[in-house]
């Protein structure tokens, strides 16, 4: 069965290597980079995972963690893997309170992203 | 313990640098030994001839003892007290410390400012970092072009069999994610660059500023007689060391100038010899509102002022803008003011002039007239809560009036005001004094 995720990130050579990444690993993946209609996207998307950027344009990616954990359809449990250029100890805490899965500070490591994207659906999926 | 209690510990201490014996000194002025220890130990007042023969016998001033360290210094040991992370310090015995090894409280006084200005700079530029959005943005940028880079050169280096398709696209990515990150980096260095041409007391702008006109005596002749600009005096002058002082001082000396245009110093002078140091009068006669009035004093020379005269401007949010200081009237260099200040009253009657006779207490008491007035900054408007700045004139009352009116008691600031049940406490005092 096809494994899927939802990639929310406004740095197109970003997308384009994760994409290639999780491409390769057999994953499908749509991409998006605009905060605002995000929620949207995911909700049609219906994924297995989201891998969020924080710093987007219309809507942060904190806000849309928060919705996502408020949301009554089900999204409330997906799984969320956050982006961020800010890795200060309020920003990963402010993270964890929004109900953040796993929390990586750029500039990551392919590696480092993969291993998270597979614990995570792992954990999601036992559960 | 009050300064002048404090002679004997002088004398000690000057003895003991002398390198005398007790019993010598005791034998040179004519007394004995155990009435120099006495004295040695603040346990008998001293003065007149011995005062004087002591003082011969150790080669210094006979004032060198009796005057205590200065009160600045005092205050300063308390508050490096009172920032102390465990009350340890014996914090009543400031000044009799500061008596006795002047040289060493000078060390811990200016390690106190030093550590003081070095917090604020640390603060403001913690602030900056988070909420900087210039910085924020060349940061963020910096790192997702690093993060680009980085995860396509490892697709590049650890991708075994890469269709030659994405090592074409790869490879395009990351010559453009170079490109950027050269022109972030360049940007966020160039930034970085012109912050640290500033003094490193960045943040602590007010106290420079203030450095500034007290290196002037708060009276620029050039302003007063329209030879010189506010831009010429800036320019220049070692104490304006950050761009945030010569901006501060920059908005001080131009409000200043055009004070000296609207009072001009001769007139401004003869009226203030006639009126004395009424500010009201002075605001009738001159047509203008009390701040210009109470300005003008705080920048007249002494001379022509015949007493002294301390001034603070601050916003409503208790933020001191600009302050002259005047013996015993303890402005704290850092933290709130006491909030019994007349010129706080004045900012829930905004335009309504307040006098009120205060008495500070502290290490000695001294009573002052304040005059305080608050004003908006700009025109009122509808749907605009106009900004708010105050000003109080500090005018020192003489001792023989002092008792002609009931004065309210007020402090610098609560972990120095030894005044336990006041009303208006925010913190416990570290003075264990009245406690």
């Amino acid at each position: 069965m096809s494994r899927h995720v939802v990639l929310i990130e406004d740095e197109p050579n970003i997308i384009e290597a994760i994409r290639f990444l999780l491409t390769r690993d057999g994953w499908s993946v749509d991409t998006h980079s605009n905060g605002a209609d995000a929620m949207d996207v995911i909700r049609k998307a219906a994924p297995d995972l989201v891998i969020l950027d924080v710093m987007l344009p219309g809507k942060s990616g904190m806000d849309i963690l928060r919705e996502l954990r408020e949301a009554e359809d089900g999204l409330c449990d997906l799984p969320v893997l956050m982006l961020t250029a800010r890795g200060q100890a309020r920003d990963r805490e402010m993270a964890e309170k929004a109900g953040v899965s796993r929390f990586m500070t750029k500039p990551f490591s392919n590696a480092e992203v993969m291993d998270a994207v597979r614990d995570l659906h792992a954990q999601a999926t036992q559960s | 313990m009050a300064r002048e209690t404090l002679t004997g510990s002088r004398i000690r201490e000057r003895r003991l640098i002398a390198g005398l014996r007790q019993a010598d000194l005791a034998r040179d002025v004519g007394i004995s030994a155990s009435y120099l220890n006495l004295i040695e130990h603040n346990r008998r007042r001293i003065g007149g001839k011995l005062l004087v023969d002591i003082a011969q016998v150790l080669g210094v001033e006979p004032s060198m003892l009796t005057e205590g360290a200065e009160a600045a210094l005092i205050a300063t040991l308390r508050e490096a007290a009172a920032n102390a992370p465990a009350p340890v310090a014996e914090t009543d015995r400031a000044e009799e410390f500061a008596g006795r090894f002047p040289g060493w409280a000078e060390v811990l006084a200016g390690a106190h400012r030093r550590v003081a200005s070095l917090e604020r700079t640390v603060q403001t530029l913690s602030d900056r970092l988070t909420h900087d959005p210039h910085l924020a943005a060349s940061l963020h940028e910096v790192l997702s072009t690093a993060a680009a880079i980085r995860s396509t050169a490892s697709i590049l280096a650890e991708t075994g069999e890469l269709e030659p398709e994405w090592q074409d696209r790869f490879h395009k990515n990351i010559n453009q994610d170079a490109q950027r990150l050269a022109e972030s980096s360049r940007a966020l260095v160039t930034f970085l660059d012109e912050s640290d041409t500033e003094h490193e007391r960045r943040g602590v702008p007010q106290e420079e500023v203030e450095t500034f006109f007290s290196e002037n005596e708060f009276h620029f002749p050039s302003l007063e007689d329209g030879s010189g600009t506010p831009d010429d005096l800036i320019e220049g002058a070692e104490a304006l060391a950050s761009k945030a002082s010569r901006t501060v001082a920059r908005v001080a000396l131009t409000q200043y100038a055009e004070d000296a245009a609207l009072l001009p110093l001769e007139r401004f002078s003869t009226s203030l010899a006639a009126e004395r140091l009424d500010p009201m009068a002075l605001a009738r006669e001159f047509g203008c509102d009390l701040q210009t009035i109470f300005r003008r004093l705080a920048a007249m020379p002494q001379a022509v002022l015949g007493s002294e005269v301390g001034l603070v401007l601050s916003d409503a949010s208790g933020s001191t803008l600009f302050r002259k200081p005047v013996a015993d009237f303890a402005l704290p260099r850092f933290g709130a003011s006491c909030p019994l200040w007349p010129l706080f009253s004045a900012f829930s009657r905004p335009q309504i002039p307040i006098r009120r006779r205060v008495s500070q207490v502290g290490r000695s008491v001294a009573v002052f007239d304040c005059f305080a007035v608050a004003w908006p900054q700009e025109q009122p408007d509808f749907d605009q809560d106009p900004v708010y700045h105050g000003a109080m004139l500090i005018l020192p009352v003489l001792a023989e009036q002092a008792d002609q009116h009931p004065a309210q008691p007020v402090g610098s600031s609560c972990p120095v005001c030894p005044r336990a049940e006041c009303r208006a406490r925010r913190e416990p005092s570290i003075l264990s004094e009245e406690f």
